[in-house]
């Protein structure tokens, strides 16, 4: 499937001067509070502005106004950098949004009126709008889908790609699992009644909107756990500056209130404080931009823990559906007698399996000249009762094909014998991952039809990778167990359902979770809402059902049933950027240390420039070097925390042994070379 | 190799070697397997729960725990308080030592509660034999089995189910006692009796020394004592100089025994753990990361005191058996440098040395063993008190690896967080903010009122320091520092014997032994009750080198750093000023 992405520039010049804008309503108190770690620098930021108000107006022991006025600036930057972040994160979403909106402007809904049981109902022109749940509508050629709702009468071919960037048109019907249509799709056939089942701004997409806008942003668990971990942080090293006033005082060592703010601005946990939101935020649009609306974002954090994933065979690990490979006709049958039989059966078959037959047999040597076809009188369409299916001739032959004991029953029923050769060539196809069809005329059997799966290229790969991330595979399918097995063989599945039922899925899922495990799943049907709500991670598909897209918690654009595997990749870079960036962040402690600390008492303890490794200029500017750097770090990190950080599935160790390397160790030794090079910069001015 | 090299690695080794037995011996006696203690002591046992009426086998949740151990505390703090303040009336006081001062009182029944034993008082002089036997030597056993016990209730809580069942307190309590604690005690104790120290309830003998001096020796119970001062941890010496009195500690034998008894349960509990949970790696990786601790302390240490003081060099003095000022010379610089270290990265706080004449490095590595506080760290509580950081580790780490954080395949959420972050936080805003409140009054010589009065009976602040400038600070900051960590060692120098420092390092005391055992408790109780993940090649693995040095990184950043302002006005600078 050719999924067409929405690529968009880090920093789309528009979007960074929404951005700049925002960062400065952002620096209103009320909203700072949200973030700890953040609001205090905005406190100290504004005793900086005392400060320089006092040392311009009288004479003070705080050092000089260009100084003093220096830091004020940096802090001040800092703070616009954290909010910029958060902006341009929220920028990003926003702009992903809008463009999925964009389908959503006001189209005109042909509404059907109704006026009663003796009237004709009337069919009037609103716009999509007013539309609300329980709202009946038409839809003809040509029409603008105008809102999100299921079809309760027709069936049409849709243009979908103005949301999924897929091309090919999608035939939607009522009554089955594809009944769902989306706002802002187009019919491109047919006619189709549809039925509103959300009330307008309630859609999913509205939903997510909302989540990227902040109005309704929820701090995750993971989230509020690490808030906990920062603000604890800063609470230490509000305890660290505050007693350093005493302890100052008693080494008769005056410490200046910029010197005070600095160091404690440095310490708190400002990189990963500032970064925070615009990670959390910049995972969400990652999901949307994998076309992956999620309803909240636990969820998608919820995705990276997932252990076992549960995947439907067709169309995930196979290609669509199974094609025929081999005609085995049964001893003492022609084979162009078979073949004959088997097409005959197919051509009024609709299904893939049957265009398949039919495709095979003309590649056959078959003279298609002899070939008439006799007028089908009857067609027996395939259903899970008889599991066979075929045709009757005006020629009075009747042929069908089906499962082997559904068949072998017909066989013997008529009185006739099941040929053991065919029996055994039966388990042959099944043992090798195939689906044996049988064949009879007129219950004489004729030969046995190998359906074969085509395992998708590359799925094995992608299996591994999820392997590595330490999540078990389980592939669901109506097939026997044999065929199964060969297929979760071949195609690297650790587990599989065979033979599946819809409770099957539910049972398997309560199952892992009673081991303690998250199970994610990805479904259309409306049999498969249960096991949806039941999953720690629920996935419907878009075209699905409303059912299912209420008890999901996300809803795939795409119809893409390998998207589970990105999402688990999205989710688990989204805690990975948290987790690297909080190491960053307290790594680089150690360098600031080791600039501020000598700067506080070099004066007055002359002796403690052994302290000062890094041979810094001077104490102002050491101070000031740390807090450029402390700023300056934010926006460099910026795109790191859009982005996300790199996630490769290497196992749990080798993962932590790499960001540890990367962020923990770049981390202590990155600010001892960046607090150099700005001081010799700032050492040019001072 | 020198012969004194020699005997602190032959100590480290012994030690390693006999805490591994210990340690799979106390999983087995936590576990309720059969040991081959059972035959003497299960009637032992069953006859104390008998008389209490306490059911050992009735399993408690984590609160249930709690309250019990909470409880049995603050009846053992009225005792202590009791016999302090009574003792000159009470019997076995042959040389008519007085009651000791309320406040004193406070502060020495606080400190021997909490496994601290910070002793304001000098034992010949400020307790009676009744007071050292029945509420000294009785709380240096309860304490530490109280701390081991909270470590059994942890460790039950990490097994691999969920449940809010997790044991008896009591059960774990007294078994700390009768399995472990008594046994070891008997034959440490009879060692030192053999080697010299006194064991007698006579009071003080008078001898004439060579020259024709009478000389008044202090005598009592000693070998009793020095045994479970050093097996539990709790530091607090028979005599006032601790075990460098001759009598407590009379050769290198003995100290070398004292050596290992006190680190032995410490290392046993780790190994213990392993035993218990069947993560033998674990363990090993636990024990690694604070050895790695332990040897950045102890290694500068030794080399600071071993080569002397440079300003005694720089007037051309040789000093062959390096910084010998305040040091035994029956244990020489090595093996005064090892204890110093080990009895403050553990919560002993025994002392064979006067801390205050060791050279400034040693000095802060003491500071920075006991604010850290876990490399090793007292016996149970130590282990708990590591137990906060890997909480810590395994936060950051398992969100570095992209998953929930998880420890024990028990999630690990924002509630336990709360809790770790508030133990973290702890230790760092006692010893900072006391010390600040003392360097305040310092600096402003504040007028102490009935708070504090020097021997001229003035009370101006700055009287309570021996020393002026960056030496004063790290005496202030040594003796919150030794409070907050439990250790009760004392830089010494400073005049601690007053209503001020009593009061509010007793108030420091209180804290900083029950917050941090409540803490991980509460964090462990949570933790059973969760849902057992089972781990798979995406979860963090603890057992590894790597977590072990994520977990040596956290302590190292948030425990030690945020002291860095602090020490480098005290110790930092005084070692710079002396080159």
């Amino acid at each position: 499937m050719s999924v067409h992405r929405r690529q968009q520039r880090l920093f789309e010049p528009s979007l960074v001067k929404e951005a700049i804008g925002q960062s400065i309503i952002k620096l209103n108190p009320r909203v700072m509070f949200r973030n700890p770690v953040m609001f205090t620098v905005e406190i100290g930021t504004a005793i900086m502005l005392a400060v320089c108000i006092w040392t311009l107006t009288s004479k003070t022991d705080q050092g000089s106004f260009s100084y003093n006025f220096s830091i004020f600036l940096v802090l001040f930057f800092t703070l616009l950098f954290a909010n910029f972040a958060e902006a341009i994160a929220e920028a990003r979403g926003k702009a992903q949004a809008a463009s999925l909106r964009k389908t959503r402007k006001d189209t005109p809904a042909k509404k059907i009126e109704i006026l009663g049981d003796i009237f004709v109902n009337e069919i009037k022109i609103v716009p999509s709008s007013q539309l609300v749940k329980g709202d009946v509508f038409i839809c003809e050629t040509g029409d603008i889908i105008p809102t999100d709702g299921e079809i309760i009468e027709g069936i049409a071919t849709i243009d979908e790609s103005a949301i999924t960037g897929e091309s090919a048109p999608v035939i939607r019907e009522s009554g089955g699992d594809k009944s769902s249509v989306t706002g802002g799709t187009k019919v491109l056939s047919d006619k189709i009644k549809v039925k509103v089942t959300t009330e307008p701004g309630e859609s999913f997409l509205d939903k997510m909107i909302a989540l990227v806008e902040g109005a309704s942003r929820q701090k995750t668990p993971n989230e509020i756990a690490l808030t906990i971990l920062l603000a604890a942080f800063t609470l230490i090293f509000i305890i660290v500056c505050v007693t350093l006033k005493p302890f100052g005082d008693y080494a008769q060592t005056p410490i200046t209130i910029a010197a005070f703010i600095s160091l404690f601005v440095c310490l708190i946990p400002t990189t990963i404080g500032g970064l925070l939101s615009a990670i959390g935020i910049a995972g969400m649009d990652r999901a949307l931009r994998a076309n992956v609306i999620a309803k909240s974002g636990k969820a998608v954090e919820t995705a990276g823990d997932v252990d076992t994933l549960l995947l439907d065979k067709t169309g995930t690990i196979t290609i669509g559906n199974r094609k025929a490979t081999n005609f085995y006709p049964a001893p003492n049958i022609a084979i162009e007698e078979m073949v004959q039989a088997s097409i005959l059966s197919s051509l009024a078959d609709e299904t893939p399996e049957g265009k398949s037959i039919v495709e095979l047999g003309k590649q056959s040597n078959l003279d298609y000249n002899t070939f008439i076809v006799p007028e089908i009188l009857h067609k027996i369409n395939f259903s899970a009762e008889t599991r066979s299916s075929g045709v009757d001739l005006a020629n009075g032959k009747k042929i069908r094909k089906g499962a082997y004991d559904a068949i072998k029953k017909m066989v013997t029923d008529a009185g006739n014998t099941f040929p053991a050769e065919t029996g055994a060539q039966v388990s042959q196809i099944a043992q090798n991952g195939g689906t044996p069809l049988v064949v009879i005329e007129n219950n004489k059997v004729l030969g046995v039809i190998e359906l074969q799966d085509i395992i998708k290229p590359g799925i094995q790969e992608r299996f591994d990778r999820l392997r590595k991330m330490g999540v078990k595979t389980v592939m669901v399918t109506g097939d026997n167990p044999l065929t199964a097995k060969f297929i979760a063989e071949k195609a690297g599945v650790d587990d599989y359902i065979a033979e599946a039922k819809p409770e099957d899925k539910m049972n398997y899922i309560r199952r892992e979770q009673a081991l303690g495990k998250l199970v994610a799943m990805m479904g259309d049907g409306t049999n498969d809402a249960p096991a949806l709500a039941q999953a720690d991670v629920g996935v419907a598909m878009n075209s699905g059902t409303q059912a299912a897209k209420e008890a999901g918690n996300m809803v795939d654009l795409d119809n893409d049933p390998t998207k589970l595997i990105e999402i688990v990749e999205i989710g688990k870079q989204l805690l990975m950027t948290r987790g690297t960036l909080t190491t960053f962040s307290i790594a680089n402690d150690v360098a600031k240390y080791f600039a501020i600390v000598p700067a506080l008492f070099i004066i007055s303890i002359p002796t403690l420039q052994g302290l000062n490794i890094m041979g810094l200029k001077s104490p102002e500017s050491a101070i000031l070097s740390a807090v450029i750097f402390n700023a300056i770090i934010i926006p460099l990190l910026i795109p790191l925390a859009l982005k996300g950080v790199a996630y490769r599935p290497i196992g749990a160790s080798a993962l932590l042994r790499r960001n540890l390397f990367i962020y923990g160790l770049g981390g202590i030794i990155l600010p001892f070379i960046g607090i150099k090079l700005i001081d010799l910069l700032v050492g040019l001015f001072m | 190799m020198n012969a004194e090299l020699l005997g602190i690695i032959v100590m480290f080794v012994a030690t390693l070697l006999l805490s591994i037995p210990l340690g799979r011996y106390i999983a087995k006696v936590y576990a309720g397997d059969k040991v081959w203690t059972d035959a003497i002591l299960n009637p032992v046992e069953k006859l104390f729960f008998k008389l209490s009426r306490i059911n050992p086998a009735r399993e408690m949740n984590w609160k249930q725990h709690l309250a019990a151990m909470l409880t049995i505390n603050l009846v053992w703090f009225l005792w202590a308080m009791f016999c302090l303040l009574n003792q000159s009336w009470l019997p076995w006081n042959p040389d008519h030592n007085p009651s000791q001062t309320p406040d004193l009182a406070f502060n020495t029944a606080v400190s021997f509660l909490v496994n601290c034993n910070l002793q304001d008082y000098s034992g010949e002089t400020g307790a009676s034999y009744f007071t050292q036997v029945f509420a000294l030597m009785f709380l240096q056993f309860t304490s530490a089995a109280t701390g081991m016990a909270a470590a059994a209730i942890v460790f039950n809580a990490l097994r691999d189910r969920t449940t809010e069942k997790l044991g008896n307190f009591y059960n774990y309590f007294l078994k700390s006692i009768t399995r472990i604690l008594v046994p070891i005690c008997i034959i440490i104790a009879a060692l030192h009796a053999f080697h010299g120290t006194p064991m007698t309830f006579k009071g003080i003998d008078t001898v004439t020394s060579l020259q024709g001096d009478t000389m008044h020796v202090s005598r009592g119970p000693v070998a009793a004592f020095v045994a479970i001062k050093h097996l539990g941890t709790n530091g607090g010496g028979f005599y006032g100089t601790n075990s460098a009195h001759p009598l407590e500690n009379p050769d290198y034998f003995t100290n070398t025994v004292q050596m290992i008894i006190q680190i032995l349960i410490p290392f046993a509990m780790v190994f213990a753990l392993g035993y218990y949970l069947r993560k033998k790696r674990l363990a090993w990786v636990f024990w690694g990361v604070m050895t790695i601790g332990f040897l950045c302390l102890v290694i500068p240490t030794i080399y600071a005191e071993i080569h002397g003081n440079p300003n005694i060099a720089h007037m051309g003095i040789s000093q062959p058996g390096g910084n010998m000022e305040g040091k035994e010379v029956r244990f020489g610089s090595y093996a005064s440098a090892f204890w110093s270290i080990a009895t403050t990265v553990i919560s002993t706080g025994s002392v064979n040395a006067m801390h205050d004449s060791f050279m400034p490095i040693s000095g802060m590595n003491m500071m920075l063993g006991m604010m850290v506080n876990s490399f090793y760290g007292g016996v149970g509580v130590g282990f708990l008190n590591f137990f906060i950081y890997v909480i810590l580790a395994v936060f950051m780490g398992g969100l570095m690896v992209g998953r929930t954080p998880e420890f024990m395949g028990k999630k690990i959420e924002a509630r336990e967080m709360k809790i770790a972050m508030i133990v973290a936080l702890l230790h760092p805003f006692l010893i900072l903010a006391f010390t600040a409140v003392a360097s305040h009054l310092t600096a402003h010589d504040a007028n102490m009122g009935w708070w504090f009065a020097d021997a001229a009976g003035k009370h101006n602040a700055s009287g309570w320091l021996n020393n002026p400038s960056y030496h004063g600070f790290s005496e202030m900051l040594y003796q919150y520092t030794s409070s907050s960590a439990n250790n009760g060692s004392g830089f010494e120098g400073l005049a601690d014997n007053n209503p001020f420092w009593n009061i509010t390092a007793g108030i420091v005391l209180l804290f900083s032994r029950f917050l941090p055992i409540i803490g991980p408790i509460a964090i462990a109780g949570l933790m059973a009750g969760k849902k057992f993940i089972p781990e798979s090649s995406g979860t963090l693995k603890t057992d590894t080198g790597t977590f072990g040095i994520l977990v040596f990184a956290v302590k190292v950043i948030i425990a030690a750093l945020a002291f860095f302002p602090a020490l480098a006005l005290g110790p930092i600078a005084e070692f710079f000023s002396m080159k």
